[in-house]
């Protein structure tokens, strides 16, 4: 340990001089925890009995391995029969033994904890790469049952940025940024209760601002694609993506290979420090993860023969032909489908500002469709006010108000048209909050609800009310002056006062009438379908 | 000679009271003078009634109601979107035809209308039976009036106390702009109970800011939301409490835009919707005219003249009022008790008579 008390000084110093740590030093850190880790468990099986209790309070804490939980401690860990499928169990299992702390080893526990995971996870990539999913943080249940059957197990990992009110969720996350050497982004004001799971940013405190100039761990286009998604400039299902997507075709082009190494296996490790920071200037919605699952497989399919210039000249020509598939060519078809759904002398009722459906919108327009529309729009985003003016700038004849006065204006709607972040698995549609009390007062008035929405934005998540799983935005946003006066200045000072700024909300299946996607129009309720159909293709 | 009011040098003070009364409901309602609440403008419009009976010159009932109507036809036409001003005198009317009954020593009863028989049979009173003349009939009514100002003075406490009855601990409840009634209703159960209100801000003009900054400020856990969220939160409430503007003669209400997106996503959730709202509110008004229902104000609240280029091509509404169906509200919380929304016709038979309902 002498050996690797120099080598954490060395560590320590490139960290804070903003290097990336050489390949040599991460070497060394996992010869050093590997030592370390050998030397815990033969100390573990001596104070397997003193450690056992230790175990068992940190497992109501933490979500260990559900089954490593219950076992004694009497045999070896190793030899616990977990009832899951073995690699990961086994890769879970070295991890509350690692943890079952003996007092002098505090400060190297931290370490061996790293490495563990580390290796936990390398071991479970390996093992399951067929297999959909990490086993990383099961269910706090604490089953860790994935019953054989042909369905895929769906044993997910938790995402993070709903597990904020969970300490250790939140302190195993700050351990992997300062890996990645990645600043944590701390939450800002007074949350209220019912969504203390969830991060609340202010737009006041980029990220940019932890970081050095010039980054060099984290590509220059990328710490400006992590500011546009801070400060709202690029907003937008959509654009999110194209945007993630440029950014990455040019992190492929400045990419080389570094020797030793493979492009498949090392080009992935390079995306995921960039991907975190993406997630700590904003949650990534579905259709990004979507787009990083497909970017993923692509690189670590690329055959190790195939030379370095022609690999990263496949994956831009990849990248560049899901954005036409996916996105341009989708919203041509989406809008083939929906012209015929546009009558002459509708009036048609739209939210906020989908690209989507402002594209449908212009086609029908072109078209020679006579209707008129009606721009609903709400506080504190007001995205109406663009959609207005896209449309106002093509010539169509529009009306605008706020959410509040739409009970007023729906007598006049024949038929309302939404856009959507994402469709989940169980039919409901998430999308930007007030849609669904759009689709609530439109089914009370009988006007037909029609969803817009492009495949890739399809997930597997199943969700039943907008708390669960949400962003929240700065609660500063709803701060407004009005003839000279702010009421709500100094929200901060009083304690008992709490400003909420949902971003997201999800919409029922009940109150949507038709989802116009490019593979056709289909019910709400047909999208698991869809997503079958989709992974047998892949 | 018909008597007016502007014979005596005395009764000039009364023209001008009238003339500021008038110009004062003018610009309240375009949102440029003063704002005043319901209960403020119900107690002015009394008041200055009580001083046209004083201070007018008339003989008989007949006349009184006579200059009452008159003046009351200038003062819904100055701003036909506050009722209040209208049902006061609907009421002062009712005081004076309850006053006249008496002094003649008939019984209240003959004079209601209200069955088949009795339309029938006792042929209904005429114009004529209110030009006698009785010597007390002026003090009888100015402490008629009095009584009723007192009633006035006390709907919000009366309110009140009723709180608790309402609401139980670590309760969710939500509201949607502000009303003063509201306000009492939640500062007066917080002093016993603990829990948790959520404010939806009513855009544009924002006045559920003020309501939760001065619920916070008595303590009470307040949560401000936007008007996009209510249906978002609606599943973690257990209460929804509102005021209102006016209550309809059908037990609908004419409230602050949004309420009815409020009400809706209620009923979808089976929460139940409390209205709190004084008798003075009460309309005899029915809620089919379309035209005359809703009221506009300028829509630069909704769309400001810094979007300048395309103002000129857009249309913009900025209504001020939402109607909400009666099927909606599950309870009328009122000075006078509680009562479910369709007993509110009920309410209207004591309140007004049935030939003031066109004044």
């Amino acid at each position: 340990t002498r050996d690797g008390l120099c080598n954490t000084d060395d560590i320590e110093r490139s960290k804070t001089e903003g290097k990336e740590l050489t390949k040599e030093e991460k070497q060394r850190l996992r010869k050093e925890k590997k030592q370390q880790k050998k030397n815990k468990e033969k100390n573990d099986e001596k104070t397997s009995h003193e450690g056992e209790k230790k175990k068992n309070k940190k497992k109501k804490e933490e979500q260990p391995a559900g089954s490593a939980s219950q076992p004694p401690a009497q045999p070896s860990p190793k030899a616990v029969p977990a009832p899951a499928p073995p690699p990961p169990a086994a890769a879970a299992v070295p991890v509350p033994a690692s943890e079952a702390p003996a007092p002098a080893d505090k400060p190297a526990k931290s370490k061996a904890d790293l490495k563990a995971e580390r290796r936990a996870r390398q071991e479970a990539e390996r093992a399951s790469k067929g297999k959909k999913g990490d086993v990383g943080q099961p269910a706090p249940t604490g089953k860790l049952k994935a019953p054989p059957s042909e369905l895929q197990p769906v044993v997910k990992r938790l995402p993070e940025h709903v597990q904020v009110d969970n300490p250790e969720v939140v302190k195993k996350l700050a351990k992997k940024l300062e890996r990645q050497q990645i600043p944590l982004r701390s939450d800002y004001g007074y949350k209220v209760s019912l969504f203390s799971h969830l991060h609340q940013y202010s737009r006041k405190a980029p990220l940019t601002q932890q970081l050095g100039i010039p980054s060099t761990v984290i590509h220059p286009a990328i710490v400006r694609l992590g500011l546009q998604y801070s400060q709202g400039i690029v907003a937008g299902s959509n654009a999110r993506s194209v945007a993630l997507l440029h950014a990455f075709q040019q992190v492929i082009r400045d990419y080389t290979t570094p020797p030793n190494e493979e492009l498949s296996r090392d080009l992935v490790n390079k995306l995921k420090p960039y991907i975190s920071f993406l997630n700590q200037c904003r949650p990534l919605s579905a259709s990004m993860g979507n787009a990083i699952k497909y970017i993923k497989k692509e690189i670590s399919n690329i055959p190790s023969q195939c030379k370095e210039e022609e690999a990263k000249i496949k994956l831009l020509n990849c990248i560049e032909r899901y954005i036409n598939e996916k996105i341009v060519l989708a919203a041509k078809a989406i809008a083939k489908y929906s012209i015929e759904k546009i009558s002459d002398g509708d009036v048609i009722l739209v939210y906020g500002c989908s690209s989507l459906v402002n594209h449908i919108l212009c086609e029908a327009f072109e078209k020679k469709r006579k209707f008129r529309v009606i721009v609903v729009d709400s506080r504190p985003r007001l995205e109406g006010r663009e959609a207005l003016r896209r449309l106002v700038q093509k010539g169509i004849s529009c009306t605008y108000v706020l959410i509040s006065a739409v009970s007023y204006i729906l007598p006049e709607v024949s038929k309302v048209f939404l856009g959507a972040h994402a469709l989940l698995a169980n039919g409901y549609v998430m999308s930007r909050v007030g849609t669904s009390q759009i689709a609530l007062v439109a089914k009370a008035f009988n006007v037909p609800v029609l969803v817009c929405c492009e495949t890739y934005k399809f997930c597997e998540r199943v969700q039943t009310d907008s708390f669960v799983s949400n962003e929240l935005d700065d609660p500063d946003d709803l701060i407004v002056t009005r003839k000279g006066k702010t009421q709500l200045e100094h929200w901060q000072k009083v304690p008992s006062l709490g400003l909420l700024n949902l971003v997201y909300d999800v919409t029922p299946p009940d109150f949507v009438d038709l989802v116009i996607t490019d593979l056709g129009m289909i019910p709400c309720t047909s999208v698991p379908v869809v997503l079958r159909v989709k992974n047998v293709d892949q | 000679m018909r008597p007016g009011l502007h014979e005596e040098w005395g009764e000039i003070d009364l023209t001008e009271r009238i003339e500021a009364f008038l110009s004062d409901l003018k610009r309240g309602g375009s949102g440029t003078g003063p704002l005043r609440g319901s209960a403020e403008m119900a107690r002015e419009t009394t008041a200055l009634l009580r001083r046209i009976a004083a201070q007018a010159r008339w003989s008989n009932a007949g006349d009184l109601m006579e200059i009452i109507r008159t003046e009351g036809r200038r003062m819904t036409a100055a701003q036909p979107s506050e009722t209040t001003v209208g049902n006061m005198i609907r009421r002062v009317l009712k005081i004076i035809r309850e006053e006249y009954a008496r002094s003649r020593g008939s019984s209240e009863e003959t004079d209601q209308q209200e069955s088949l028989h009795k339309l029938l049979t006792s042929g209904g009173l005429s114009e004529e039976n209110f030009r006698q003349h009785f010597a007390a009939l002026k003090a009888n009514v100015i402490e008629a009036i009095n009584e009723l100002l007192t009633e006035l003075e006390g709907t919000t406490d009366n309110i009140k106390m009723q709180a608790l009855e309402h609401i139980h601990s670590n309760e969710v409840i939500m509201t949607i702009g502000r009303s003063r009634t509201v306000e009492a209703f939640l500062k007066d159960a917080a002093r016993k109970r603990k829990f948790h209100v959520i404010v939806a801000e009513c855009a544009p003009f924002c006045q559920g800011h003020k309501m939760a900054t001065s619920l916070s400020e008595a303590g009470i856990e307040t949560t401000v939301i936007t008007d996009a969220a209510i249906f978002a939160v609606m599943s973690r409430v257990n209460k929804v409490i509102i005021g209102t503007q006016t209550v309809l003669a059908n037990g609908g209400l004419r409230a602050v835009n949004g309420t009815h997106t409020l009400a809706l996503a209620a009923k979808h959730h089976s929460t139940p919707l409390i209205v709190c709202a004084p008798m003075f509110k009460l309309s005899p008004q029915f809620p089919n005219e379309e035209d005359t229902f809703h009221k506009f104000v300028s829509p630069h609240e909704v769309l400001p003249f810094t979007e300048g280029e395309i103002l000129s091509k857009v249309n913009v509404h900025c209504p001020v009022f939402d109607y909400v169906p009666p099927e909606l509200i599950t309870l009328f919380i009122s000075n006078i008790g509680g009562h479910a929304p369709s007993y509110i016709y009920r309410l209207m038979s004591e309140l007004y008579h049935p030939e003031d309902h066109e004044l």
